[in-house]
This record gives C-alpha cells, sequence and structure tokens, in this order.
C-alpha cells in the first residue's frame, strides 16, 4: 500500500470536512442566494461582491485574516471566548468556518443564477393555485433548480477538498484533527518525499478531474428533462 | 548579408559589445538568494551592507529551505542558498546541483521558547512542565531543523508525550512565530533572531535553549550551479564570512 495511515487519515479527514462544509453551506447559501435573486435592495451589489471576495483573494489572505479575527485579540476570538466555547483555530470546527467563507462563492454563485434562471412565473402560478410559500418553495423551486442545487454541492465540496492555503494558515497542521490531504502533500513534497506526493497528489487530480466530468455529463441530460 | 554599407554598423556594435563585457564584471551584479526564512531579518540587513560595500545586489527569497531545494532540483533561478540546515545544501552537492567547494556553514541557530506576554515564559523553561497553556508552537519536525531542535529538547525534558496533544505545527519557523505572536498559541519555539534584535529580545518573554539540549542547528550555504560564473555570488560569500556580516548574525543571536 503506497499510502501511509497517515495519508489515510487525512483523506478521511479532508472528506469530513468537504462534507461538512457542503452541507452547512447549502443550508446558508440557499436562502442568500434567494435574497440575491429576488432582492431590489441597495445591498444587491455590495453583497454579491462580499459573496464573490474568496474568488479574488488569495487563500492566504482569508487564512491569515481568519487567524488573526479569531485569535484571542480579535473580534470573533473574543466572542468565542465570551460564549465559554474552545478557541477556533487550530480545531476542526476552525477549519469548518474558514472553509465556509472559501467556498462560499461555488454555493451560492450557481443556486443564485439558477433562481434567477427560475423566474417568477411558476411561483406566482403556483401562489394562486393556493401553495404556501414553504410548499411552493418545496414543490415548485426545488425541482426545477436541482441542476444548480446539484452543482452548487458538487463545486463546494470539490473545492473544499482542493482548499490549501486557509487550511494552512489556521490548522496547525495536526493530525486527524486539521492535517488534510492539500498540507498532507505539501509536507510530502517539502521533506522531498516525492513518491507519496505523487500518489497522493495524483489521487487529488484524478478525484478532480472525475467530479468535473461527472457534472458535465449530468448537465445537459437534466436541461433535457 | 554583405551589404557594404552595414558593415561598419556591424563592427561599431561589435566593439559596444566588447567595450560593454570588459565593463560589466568591474560593476555592479546581481546574484539570487535563496534565504531560508528564520535568517530572513538578518539578510535583509547583510544585503544592505552588501550593497553598499561592494556594489553588487543580493535579490533574496525567504522560504522553506525544503521548496528551495524543489524549486532548485527543477531549474529554479537561485545562484545562492543560505539553508537552515547543513544537509541540504549537502544533498544539492550531491547530486550536481551546487559547488561543493563553496559549501560552508555560515551560522549557528539558537533556539528559543518564546511567548508575546511579558513574563510568562521563565529563564529556566519551568512553564513547560507548570503547563499553564493550550497551545504549543513548534516548527514541523520533517521539514524543519529548529523544529527537530525543539523535539530532541522536549525529548531531553521527557515531555514529547505530555506536550505533544497541545502541539500546533508550523510548515517552517516563520509559520511557527505566526501561530505565537497571533496568540493563537501562547508560546513556541521559534529561533532567536526572530525575537531578537541588536542582542536584545524585542517583547515579550523567552528562554534561550542551552546548545546542549539538542544537536546543533548548523546553517550552511553553497553556490548553486547557477552562480557558477557570477561574481557577485562569490562575493556574498565571502561577505557572510567577514567581521561585519558576523557582527549582524551575532547580534539577532547567531554564533559560529
Amino acid at each position: 500500500m503506497p499510502l501511509s495511515a497517515e495519508d489515510l487519515s487525512a483523506i478521511v479527514l479532508t472528506l469530513e470536512l468537504a462534507a461538512t462544509t457542503t452541507v452547512l453551506l447549502m443550508l446558508l447559501g440557499t436562502p442568500l442566494a434567494w435574497w440575491l435573486a429576488h432582492t431590489a435592495s441597495r445591498w444587491r451589489g455590495a453583497v454579491g461582491a462580499l459573496v464573490a471576495l474568496p474568488l479574488v483573494l488569495p487563500p492566504t489572505v482569508i487564512g491569515f485574516y481568519l487567524l488573526v479575527a479569531m485569535g484571542p485579540h480579535g473580534a470573533v476570538g473574543q466572542f468565542v471566548q465570551w460564549l465559554g466555547l474552545p478557541q477556533l483555530p487550530f480545531s476542526f470546527a476552525g477549519l469548518v468556518i474558514g472553509s465556509l467563507v472559501y467556498s462560499l462563492p461555488f454555493t451560492v454563485q450557481p443556486l443564485q443564477r439558477a433562481f434567477e434562471s427560475l423566474g417568477r412565473r411558476p411561483l406566482e402560478a403556483a401562489a394562486t393555485l393556493g401553495a404556501g410559500p414553504v410548499d411552493r418553495f418545496l414543490t415548485v423551486v426545488l425541482p426545477l433548480a436541482r441542476p444548480g442545487f446539484i452543482t452548487a454541492a458538487v463545486l463546494t465540496f470539490a473545492h473544499t477538498v482542493g482548499e490549501f492555503g486557509v487550511v494552512l494558515m489556521l490548522g496547525g497542521n495536526i493530525p486527524g484533527v486539521t492535517r488534510v490531504v492539500s498540507v498532507q502533500i505539501y509536507d510530502h513534497v517539502e521533506a522531498m518525499e516525492y513518491t507519496q506526493a505523487h500518489w497522493l497528489a495524483g489521487g487529488m487530480v484524478l478525484f478532480s478531474f472525475l467530479v468535473l466530468m461527472a457534472l458535465n455529463l449530468l448537465q445537459p441530460k437534466e436541461r433535457q428533462a | 548579408m554583405n551589404h557594404p554599407s552595414i558593415r561598419p554598423v556591424l563592427r561599431l556594435a561589435a566593439l559596444a559589445a566588447a567595450c560593454l563585457a570588459a565593463w560589466l564584471p568591474a560593476q555592479a551584479a546581481e546574484v539570487a538568494v535563496a534565504v531560508a526564512s528564520n535568517f530572513t531579518a538578518p539578510m535583509k540587513q547583510i544585503a544592505q551592507d552588501f550593497a553598499r560595500d561592494t556594489g553588487h545586489t543580493a535579490q533574496l527569497s525567504f522560504g522553506a529551505t525544503g521548496k528551495f531545494y524543489a524549486q532548485i532540483v527543477n531549474g529554479g533561478p537561485f545562484e545562492v542558498l543560505l539553508a537552515a540546515d547543513d544537509t541540504t545544501p549537502e544533498k544539492l552537492v550531491r547530486e550536481g546541483h551546487a559547488l561543493a567547494a563553496s559549501r560552508f556553514t555560515y551560522s549557528t541557530g539558537q533556539l528559543v521558547l518564546w511567548s508575546p506576554r511579558a513574563g510568562f515564559v521563565d529563564s529556566q523553561g519551568e512553564v513547560l512542565r507548570s503547563g499553564d497553556f493550550r497551545h504549543i508552537s513548534v516548527a514541523n519536525p520533517r521539514l524543519a531543523p529548529y523544529g527537530v531542535a525543539a523535539m530532541q529538547t522536549l525529548d531531553k525534558l521527557g515531555l514529547t508525550a505530555t506536550l505533544q496533544p497541545r502541539m500546533v505545527t508550523g510548515e517552517n519557523i516563520a509559520q511557527t512565530y505566526q501561530f505565537v505572536a497571533s496568540g493563537n498559541a501562547q508560546l513556541g519555539f521559534v529561533a532567536l533572531s526572530q525575537v531578537m534584535e541588536n542582542g536584545k529580545i524585542i517583547s515579550g518573554s523567552a528562554w534561550q535553549v542551552p546548545a546542549s539540549m539538542h544537536e546543533p542547528i548548523r546553517q550552511d550555504a553553497v553556490v548553486l550551479n547557477k552562480g557558477k560564473d557570477n561574481e557577485a555570488a562569490t562575493a556574498l560569500m565571502d561577505y557572510l564570512r567577514g567581521e561585519k556580516a558576523r557582527a549582524v548574525m551575532k547580534s539577532f543571536g547567531y554564533s559560529f
């Protein structure tokens, strides 16, 4: 087996992190995307820009500011302390928060596009037929925007798996807690263990390719349906 | 091709090129230097003095020695490596990427247990036993010689097992310092050069780990193949051995 126990533990941790982030972001991102798709508020431009910010910022910038903000002198860190909770950097929870920020646009933007292309018509029709807001969302929006939800979930998951800069800055490289695959690969390369690095890195390339290919194969089918 | 009216121009150009070639070596040359993160602060100062005293300029890149190794082996643009260890330069020489004769130990690093909080770290390092901290930051011993030295120190104190669950590791000494400086880890093993200026600890409290606690952190310099014919590379190696550079290193806590 070319992968060590440490490599495997990093893989498991990475999948846990990506899964947690994806579930949370779908829950948080859906209302946000809905609001962005339908609001006439003057804040729309600013909020949209905030959501897109992680696309253009280097992960080290995000990681550095999160490290400072969640540290004992930072606003988030002091709030967490006031709540009596353990500190966030160097913990799995801290990585989840970092990933939420880092992967936010990959959830919100596909959802927003899906909601926008939906238009108001189907909802108004459902309303005239007497469907309440929750009913309308579950029976009209969800099925119609399904390709958008799939794209958002897959991209969020894959992007979080590939996360590096944020976890490096925030994680503290603790095996089984914060040492994800990308950091493990980095360690292998730095330690000049190129064979192990190749196994993990090659696996990552293959995984990413398969995910994106699956997405491409899935989407036209959804559109035809 | 042999158009008569062009010939004088060509001749003039050749003359100009010859003049330029003769004139260049006497003038300022530039050398690309890869510098281990722990040596960042002193090297910035040394490079300034170097430029003033010799007219040559040193282009500095800072980072982890292991990363520099990967870049150099893959054709990276560096001409001189100031490593954080003695094994990487040796390996580069062995593999034919560096000049054997140029390799020498430019300084020996000093390990320090440091906290930004005044009075937190005592002068004997007893704080490690009392254990009133949540996280201790250590450079990754697989990657950084300061991490190796820190682990050897903890082994000697018999504290490795006790402290392991509280350890966070930086990929190099710069990140290790960042974890402590940002307050997320209460203390950590860093390079003395990071917390010392003009022979004094800048802030917080520290325990200078005695040299007997770990193997010496020998930091070697080597001229890489790319710098073979660069006069500035040789000049920099000489300069690093000189009194002036050593005084700077000393003020940052390095020894020889």
